[in-house]
């Protein structure tokens, strides 16, 4: 029978494959026209990124965050909900657990700071994104252009807050630095081949989100409403679903996870807040979501591999100073491209190749 | 003389499927004629190929002799071939003019041809009696008239040969009395008409010629004169189908559902539903007979908990259904699934359904919470345990719980709605249009499911715009015209003409006084 869909093998894994390689191309292509090798410019990037252990604890590092940020747009857009503010979220998180270590670090030891913290990231990130959420379930105010819109109105009240948390005669813009009661664990510590690498328990925290984040979509009840609701908001209605409250909730919830998206770099390698520390994690999650079709597996593939151009970038801008570090945005921005808006590029080719090669066998 | 359009040994497969297998058959010029079949039999695919929207895979289409390559649409209106799709191509905001002209504007400036369009338009709503006002907007207009401007829409373009897929399926029996006679019209002037139905009474009523398709073959072309329906439809099924189903004598038990006084205003404060009141008691099967538009949707949205109502009582097995105090209907048809009521939606891919989910996953939905453990998740093996023996007993198929239910086809989806909602042994059973968009076998199978509901004492209420569904499921039939009610009468009464005066707005006493007039 000749097909007219994509089979789920090629969905899930051969058309984002192709789409990376796409972007890696051009990525290639644009390093060319910088006058340096591509293939030796990989080849940096893979041994800094990946092969090094160090290098590798630091592309998990940044990982951990953009876990937790593309858990937040993935949860949103099981429910239909397309979440643009995890970066703002994120931000007004860590000013909820910078709040709890600021009052509480000097009293409390790290077992109870810690998730105290976490719980103030996570309050905090929730409550910036229940009042989109609020407005789209009862005022049909569409989440995409709320939540852009708090994003800057997270920056500017940060900014102001911020300036306000400075302590007297420091020049630079961030909180005071934590007691290291407030520190995560490194797993530097059980694992010393990861050198000075900031890869913390958050890391951990990152892969048990992403497997109760697999068992709650398709596994409960609750998650099979939120997915009725996001193909279907009129027969979730019909199936006794409370519309308003999945919204609502959804983006709590998803709120949450990006403001947990904090814990990892505030309370794991600066030990304070500073400004605009998200520097575009929440944004990453967004394609990290859509590249990963909001599948665990592939939140977590994605997640590494943005991390793993972080990493790498570095280190391939310090040993070859005609590519600048704005190469990796760059690079972001091509994958996003390429594994987000033409998503289906070749979903069409590969179809025709299936169904040429189908007629062969039969024939 | 020359055929209008004639096919020779035309096929065409999509992969594995041949949906077109060595069809043959001719269309005289200047008649009707009617192509049948059951969903999936060929009808869709053949006259696609007719307008250029599929290439056949061998065989020619002959237009007035000449053997033609259609490969586009545009080519087959060159052709003089207009087709009206059963979903209406019109851009609803935009005038009657304006859809006419659409695509075919002449010109940068619209307003210089405005004019002499218009009056052309005028001309041969004339000259064919359509009743439509070229100055009005789309969505103004009724079902019936929309269909008037696709037609003229063909005939602007110079059609004579016109293509009607399945054109009764959204019309009252008024509405298609007039359609027919502007076919029959169109016939006298010399043009040529092919209708693809599934209702064998409007191909005898207007047809010269039927061609019978079932699973992509030509099985039969006869003279409407010299057949009949019970020919046909064997034809068509390859089985004599039965036209009375049985049933158990009439015996109704305790009173179910007492509707009393029940309103429905929208948001600008117009009536939808007015002074509806009616009751409904265990083992019986109340039909709704309505031009579909007359307020039967709204009314099976609020006695299904989708929708509130602006005033009145519903008591169900004596208690006041609980709408009161609420400001939306989020969450409520959990409620009323709980308390014992079942939902058939009439638009099933709207409400009845996740396209995306498995079969398996549809046959808990609106039950997601009875299929879950202590930890909230659902219990898999007990849900593929109910789905496996749901699917055997309503005979769903492909037999694949895991297929997506929006690959089945309509029937088979409609299956599994119904045995889900049987499943879950409801006290009073809500069923909108049970077989829209189902084929005939199908058709008999839920009709013999819903039947052993009724005998097993569930109240059934069930709203069908066809009235030979009505007549084959109904105890008692309630008819329904401008959100009102304007007859309550029991099956014994059943007459066609009687229920066409009550569906356009007489009430049942004018009804009888008319009668005992004549």
């Amino acid at each position: 029978m000749k097909k007219t869909e994509l089979p789920r093998w090629a969905t899930g894994f051969v058309l984002p494959i192709l789409n990376l390689m796409s972007a890696l191309l051009v990525a290639a292509l644009v390093i060319h026209l910088l006058g340096e090798s591509p293939s030796e410019s990989l080849r940096i990037l893979v041994d800094s990124a990946i092969l090094d252990p160090e290098g590798l604890a630091y592309t998990l590092f940044y990982a951990s965050t953009f876990i937790f940020a593309g858990l937040a747009v993935s949860i949103a857009m099981q429910a239909g909900l397309f979440n643009i503010g995890a970066e703002g979220q994120m931000y007004v998180g860590g000013l909820g657990l910078t709040w709890a270590v600021l009052a509480l670090d000097a009293h409390l030891p790290g077992i109870l700071m810690i998730p105290l913290a976490m719980i103030g990231a996570a309050v905090f990130g929730a409550l910036w994104a229940f009042i989109p959420g609020y407005l789209q379930a009862k005022r049909g105010s569409h989440v995409v252009v709320t939540t852009i819109m708090f994003n800057f109105i997270a920056a500017n009240v940060m900014n102001w807050l911020i300036l306000k948390l400075i302590p007297e005669g420091q020049q630079n813009p961030a909180s005071r630095v934590f007691a290291d009661s407030a520190a995560l664990p490194l797993l530097n510590k059980a694992f010393p081949f990861l050198g000075d690498a900031p890869l913390n328990i958050s890391f951990l925290l990152a892969i048990l989100a992403l497997l109760i984040y697999g068992v709650v979509v398709w596994r409960s009840s609750w998650g099979y409403q939120l997915r009725a609701t996001g193909l279907n908001a009129h027969a979730a209605h019909y199936a006794g679903v409370k519309i308003s409250r999945t919204i609502i909730v959804t983006m709590l919830v998803s709120g949450a996870l990006a403001g947990l998206g904090a814990v990892n770099s505030v309370m794991g390698s600066t030990h304070y807040l500073s400004l605009n520390f998200p520097a575009g994690a929440g944004f990453v999650g967004i394609a990290i979501a859509l590249m990963g079709r909001q599948h665990p597996v592939g939140i977590f593939l994605s997640s590494v591999l943005f991390g793993a151009l972080i990493q790498g970038g570095f280190d391939l801008s310090l040993e070859k100073p005609n590519i600048p570090q704005e190469t990796f945005i760059f690079i972001q921005g091509l994958i996003i491209l390429f594994c987000g808006a033409m998503e289906n590029f070749y979903a069409p080719t590969i179809l025709k190749l299936i169904n040429l090669t189908r007629i062969a066998k039969e024939a | 003389m020359q055929p209008a359009v004639e096919f020779r040994n035309i096929s065409k497969a999509f992969g594995a499927v041949q949906a077109n297998a060595d069809v043959s058959f001719a269309i005289a010029r200047g008649s009707i004629h009617g192509v049948i079949g059951e969903n999936g039999a060929g009808k869709s695919t053949l006259m696609s190929i007719l307008y250029g929207y599929y290439n056949a895979d061998s065989g020619r289409v002959l237009v007035d002799g000449q053997p033609q390559d259609i490969r586009t649409s545009h080519e087959a209106i060159a052709l003089g071939i207009g087709m009206v799709h059963q979903h209406f191509m019109l851009v609803e905001n935009m005038t009657v003019l304006d859809n006419v002209m659409l695509g075919n504007e002449g010109g940068f400036k619209l307003a210089a041809r405005r004019g002499a369009v218009e009056a052309k338009l005028r001309e041969i709503c004339d000259r064919y009696r359509l009743d439509v006002d070229p100055l009005a907007t789309i969505h103004d207009l009724s079902v019936g008239a929309q269909q008037r401007v696709e037609i003229l829409k063909q005939i602007y373009r110079s059609a004579n040969i016109l293509i009607l897929d399945e054109p009764t399926a959204v019309l009252t029996a008024q509405e298609t009395a007039s359609l027919f006679e502007i076919l029959r019209l169109f016939k006298e002037q010399g043009k040529t008409i092919i209708l693809i139905t599934h209702k064998l009474q409007e191909i005898m009523e207007i047809t010269d010629e039927v061609t019978v398709m079932r699973a992509g073959r030509v099985v039969g072309a006869v003279k409407t004169a010299e057949t009949s329906r019970e020919e046909l439809a064997n034809m068509m099924v390859g089985r004599p189908i039965q036209s009375e189903l049985p049933r158990a004598p009439y015996n109704p038990g305790a009173e179910v559902l007492k509707v009393s006084n029940l309103q429905l205003k929208d948001a600008n404060g117009v009536a939808l539903l007015s002074d509806i009141g009616f009751t409904l008691r265990a083992g019986e099967v109340v039909a709704i007979a309505g031009v579909s538009g007359n307020g039967q949707s709204e009314l099976l949205e609020i006695l299904s908990g989708m929708r509130l109502p602006t005033g009145g009582q519903v008591e169900f097995l004596g208690r006041a259904l609980p709408y009161a105090g609420r400001t939306n209907a989020d969450g409520l048809p959990a409620q009323f699934r709980a308390l014992g009521i079942g939902h058939v939606p009439e638009d099933r891919l709207r409400d009845g359904v996740i396209k995306d989910f498995s079969v398996m996953q549809n046959t808990v939905f609106g039950y997601q919470d009875h299929v879950r453990n202590r930890w909230g998740l659902f219990d898999y093996k007990k849900i593929a345990q109910r789905c496996a023996h749901l699917m055997k007993a309503f005979d769903v198929r492909p037999n694949n719980p895991d297929l997506r239910i929006g690959l089945l086809s309509g029937g088979n989806q409609q299956k599994v709605v119904i045995a889900r909602e049987v499943a879950a042994r409801p006290k009073l059973m809500l069923v909108g249009q049970p077989t829209r968009g189902v084929d005939i076998g199908t058709i008999e199978s839920i009709h013999t499911q819903l039947l052993r509901l009724r005998d097993e004492g569930v109240a059934i209420l069930l709203s069908s715009v066809e009235l030979e569904e009505v007549r084959a499921l109904a105890d008692r039939i309630i008819v329904m015209s401008g959100g009102r009610i304007t007859g309550i009468l029991p099956i014994d009464e059943f007459d066609t003409t009687r229920i066409g005066l009550l569906m356009g707005g007489m009430h049942k006493s004018a009804v009888l006084e008319t009668e005992a007039g004549n």
